[in-house]
């Protein structure tokens, strides 16, 4: 099976070491994984703020990049969102590429029937499900169900946990009083569940909680959860 | 009488007089605003959950809800004149309403005509819509509100801020005082009892109902093939003005149409549970024209158009019209509950406002409200007729004024990221630029985020940390190996 990953502008850019994650648990389980460089951004930031004419150059780009792989594997669900859900009505000959697209907890859950990737990460973790993650893909609790064969790890649960943290992209600089109070909110929560790393499928959410956490310097790491799964313990 | 030819857009009270997150900012800073609705819609919504769970054809109810709207909004004019047909045969008077004021003229003269200085009111979207109120009273007519939460806020002088809970905003130690200070009757004693807060208000409203010779009410369904109208309420005040006074005037949004009687059975089941959380609502009044001797003897419908055959022409924000305004989507959205109703401007708060309101006033005129929604979801998830709400926000976006800085920085970005080549330099840049100032950060807080940006990033850094480009790149980790 060829598998591609599509690393997505934020995680690229500012979030390296989610994509690196990605690329060894793949390689742990045997798969190999193709980065094709042509690849920019899945355009979901201009088509939600309203500009769906500056996103269509991008939706046709992943179109071209992507359409020859068996699956292409996102570690962001907003993103994976975008292209399962909009792209098909957007630019319908994007239908079939989208249908290959997952997200990493589908990937490894659905497409390569993994729940087990051989992880160790001895932390108090707790888990946000994020908006596109749950109500757009449904991912259920397929990350939690990785999560839960990770050694050593500890899981708590978040209160609350199904309440959107405020991000919204543009939502976040466009309502930034009703956004910093549902972000307050949320680091209320998390910080209640007394878990040392905040885990999540979405670094965009986790860069405004996380900033949030930073910013009452509560010591709570904000983690996309396939670095965990990338964690052997053995190296650290 | 056919179907009028509409105006391209609404008036009335669907209007932001201010931009959405200017109108939220005094709400999020209320902390007792805050407390109470986030008392109020926990409380609501987690009652609404546990009846729905009760049903094992919920989703199947909610198909049929589905469908049933978008076929009366594929053959709305048909469905609108068979309506006419059957109320008249029944004996009452069809009007029709372009806009709001054309309505308000219709009850005004209506409510002139029979002779009347007074009217009592059933709790009605519509007419504060169309701001009848105001209108009865530069005609000299005193509208008196019936509903208990809807007299707290005519009491207070103030707007209703939730589709189904009008003072939703409020306490109870606050409607005591609200009662205490504005309503003649009331008790010098009052406690702050739920019980004793009805009490007062029914004594206050009974002399109300026995005198007055005119009602107005809106309506939750008008069906097509019977000309009936049906109004759901949990109080039973609403059937006082229904049955009580000689002059009944129910003000009808054309969207209310429901094709048979049958249909009611599918929407009789959604709208409790999804509003109240209640599996049966307490009273649910049906009227069909005029009974002789029984009920009101001069029975009218305005019809009002105001914007929604603007909204109807436009198939992807059409859904909207679906709503059966049971407030579900208010009371599951994280936006609503920070910011509470009046920021929203419009008798249409919560998501449904943010996606109806703009539609029929035009999106230019309503501008920031497709935007005031993180696209979360949660307000679809629970909607009994599936309006894909998130949906319609993003279509709205499409057609909204943009602001020039915005445009031209996203014409930018788009420019840069549709090319790999210029989107890989532009990574490198970026991360090159803030190579030094992240490695000084790091050097001297251990972190790589920002705290104090200038505006427009103030925006982002006045509550979290901005994380700095990594230094490096994911493409040139992998072109590493
Ligand atoms: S949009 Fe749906 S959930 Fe919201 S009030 Fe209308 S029917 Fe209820």
């Amino acid at each position: 099976m060829r598998i591609a990953l599509f690393i997505t502008c934020v995680n690229d850019l500012a979030f390296p070491a989610t994509g690196i994650a990605v690329t060894r648990i793949l390689r742990r389980l045997g798969h190999t994984v193709d980065f094709p460089a042509d690849q920019t951004c899945c355009g979901q930031m201009h088509a939600n703020t309203g500009y769906r004419a500056e996103a269509m150059p991008m939706v046709r780009n992943y179109v071209d990049v992507f359409d020859s792989y068996d699956a292409i594997v996102v570690p962001s669900g907003s993103c994976t969102a975008m292209i399962r859900d909009q792209y098909p009505r957007l630019h319908p000959p994007a239908t079939s590429v989208a249908a290959r697209t997952y997200e990493l907890s589908e990937l490894l859950v659905d497409v390569l029937g993994v729940t087990d990737v051989g992880a160790e990460f001895p932390e108090t973790v707790t888990y946000h499900p994020t908006c596109h993650g749950l109500r757009m893909l449904r991912l259920g609790d397929r990350p939690l169900t990785l999560l839960r064969q990770v050694r050593g790890i500890k899981l708590v649960e978040l209160g609350d946990a199904e309440e959107c943290c405020g991000f919204g992209g543009t939502f976040a600089l466009k309502n930034p009083d009703v956004s910093t109070a549902m972000l307050t909110d949320k680091c209320a929560r998390v910080r209640d569940t007394g878990a040392r790393v905040l885990a999540a499928a979405d670094n965009s959410c986790l860069a405004h909680i996380g900033g949030g956490l930073d910013r009452h310097r509560s010591g709570v790491r904000a983690v996309h959860y396939a670095e965990i799964l990338a964690e052997t313990g053995a190296t650290s | 009488m056919s179907h009028p030819v509409a105006p391209a857009t609404g008036s009335g009270r669907i209007r932001t007089p201010l931009p959405f997150p200017t109108a939220a900012k005094p709400a999020v800073a209320d902390t007792q605003l805050r407390a109470n609705l986030h008392r109020a819609t926990r409380t609501i919504r987690a009652k609404r959950a546990r009846v729905v769970d009760e049903v094992p054809d919920w989703e199947a109810l909610r198909d049929a809800g589905s469908a049933i709207k978008a076929d009366v909004q594929r053959r709305l004019p048909e469905l609108l004149e068979q309506f006419e047909a059957s109320a008249t045969a029944a004996g009452a008077t069809v009007h029709w309403a372009r806009d709001a004021a054309e309505a308000c003229r219709i009850v005004v003269a209506l409510t002139r005509a029979a002779g009347a200085d007074e009217v009592v009111k059933v709790k009605s979207m519509a007419t504060q819509e169309i701001e009848l109120n105001e209108a009865l009273e530069a005609a000299g007519i005193a509208a008196y509100e019936t509903d208990l939460a809807e007299l707290i806020v005519q009491l207070g002088e103030d707007t209703p801020s939730h589709i189904l809970v009008p003072a939703i905003h409020y306490n109870r130690a606050q409607i005591r005082e609200i009662f205490q200070r504005r309503m003649s009757d009331a008790p010098a004693d009052l406690s702050d009892e739920p019980a004793a807060l009805a009490e007062a208000a029914r004594v206050h409203l009974r002399r109300r109902f026995l005198s007055a010779r005119v009602a107005v009410s809106g309506a939750n369904f008008a069906v097509a093939d019977t000309g009936t109208l049906v109004v759901v309420e949990s109080e039973g005040n609403g059937r006082m003005c229904l049955t009580l006074p000689e002059t009944l005037i129910s003000v009808v949004g054309v969207e209310k149409l429901l094709p048979t009687f049958t249909d009611l059975e599918v929407f009789l089941q959604l709208l409790p549970r999804s509003s109240t959380g209640e599996r049966m609502n307490p009273y649910t009044s049906m009227w069909t024209g005029v009974t002789p001797g029984d009920g009101p003897q001069d029975v009218h419908v305005v019809l009002v158009d105001n914007g929604r055959s603007a909204v109807l022409a436009d198939p992807v924000g059409r859904p909207a019209l679906s709503c059966i305004r049971c407030s579900a989507c208010l009371n599951v959205c994280p936006v609503y509950e920070r910011a509470g109703g009046h920021a929203y401007g419009s008798v249409y708060p919560g998501p449904i406002g943010a996606i109806l309101s703009p539609q029929l006033t035009g999106v230019a005129d309503n501008a920031s409200l497709p935007y005031a929604s993180t696209l979360c979801g949660a307000c679809y998830d629970v909607c009994p007729v599936k309006i894909n709400i998130p949906e319609i926000l993003v279509h709205l976006r499409q057609q909204a004024p943009h602001p020039p800085a915005e445009r031209a920085t996203m014409r930018v970005l788009s420019w840069v990221m549709r090319s790999p080549r210029r989107w890989a330099v532009a990574l490198r840049l970026a991360r090159a630029g803030a190579g030094p100032l992240g490695a000084y950060r790091e050097r001297r807080t251990g972190a790589r985020t920002l705290r104090r940006l200038p505006w427009p990033a103030s925006a982002w850094t006045r509550s979290r940390d901005l994380p700095l480009p990594a230094p490096q790149t994911f493409r040139e980790w992998w072109g590493k190996q």
